[in-house]
């Protein structure tokens, strides 16, 4: 199964729409509270990051029975350093974004620390791709 | 300690979510920080915030936090209330300051997160 959000640039009245909407799909399936939870928290961090730090973009939402794979892939323009993004603490925010409670350089190590498979890749110019995986346990 | 008791120390104005005042809490967070929210891993949770837009309610939404005091007098959004209510979390207001409003909570017992 196959879920795709748009995600707008700047809306932070909608940020956090997509996830909301993939939390419901995961509840529909009854996955585990807990795993949803690390899934939906993954999927809001970079949700958030495409609203306040990219030029617009996507969200693919893959759900098997092993995994749930989710691809988030913005417009733009790109991080130059990803060591340097990755490092807690360490943000570019605008005075906006943190106003809205976010900004703290937290963002992407919290994804990592929730799923199973974190992949980051930027090109500055193009965009960023995150490439997350939460592993379904087997009954 | 249930919701009720703890709009009665804080003297709290329950703004949403009136018929579950009986739902047990067990730990309390204090942040304006979403993104320190968003790391907390914890059951039966009151997050205490002076932060009022909608992303409180959602940030809540996705980390399964379902009771929100909203401190320093600050005023819970249409928007915010209408949220919450659909994804039954409870909202209350009340005047005290953070540091207050954690002071009277900690000393009737309640633990904090870490």
């Amino acid at each position: 199964m196959q879920f795709k959000y748009t995600i707008e640039a700047g809306n932070f009245t909608k940020a956090g729409d997509a996830s909301s909407s993939f939390k419901k799909v995961l509840k529909q399936l009854n996955v585990d509270p807990q795993i949803i939870k690390r899934i939906v928290v993954s999927l809001y961090e970079g949700e958030v990051n495409i609203v306040a730090h990219a030029n617009g973009g996507k969200v693919i939402c893959e759900v098997d029975p092993n995994r749930v794979f989710i691809q988030l892939i913005d417009q733009g323009p790109g991080i130059s350093d990803i060591a340097k993004a990755m490092q807690a603490g360490y943000s570019t925010a605008s005075a906006k974004v943190r106003e809205m409670g976010f900004g703290a350089g937290m963002g992407l190590q919290n994804i990592k620390n929730n799923s199973d498979e974190f992949i980051i890749n930027s090109e500055v110019g193009v965009g960023t791709k995150l490439a997350i995986i939460v592993n379904l346990p087997q009954v | 300690m249930k919701l009720k008791e703890v709009a009665t120390f804080l003297n709290a104005e329950v703004v949403c979510g009136h018929s579950k005042l009986d739902r047990e809490v067990n730990a309390v967070f204090a942040s304006d920080l979403m993104s320190d929210v968003l790391t907390i891993d914890s059951e039966k949770l009151l997050l205490l915030t002076g932060l009022v837009n909608i992303q409180t309610i959602r940030t809540s939404e996705m980390s399964d936090i379902k009771n929100i005091v909203l401190v320093r007098n600050k005023k819970a959004s249409p928007e915010m209330i209408a949220l919450a209510e659909e994804n039954r979390i409870v909202i209350m207001q009340c005047s005290y300051s953070m540091y207050k409003s954690c002071g009277l909570l900690f000393q009737s017992g309640l633990n904090p997160v870490y």
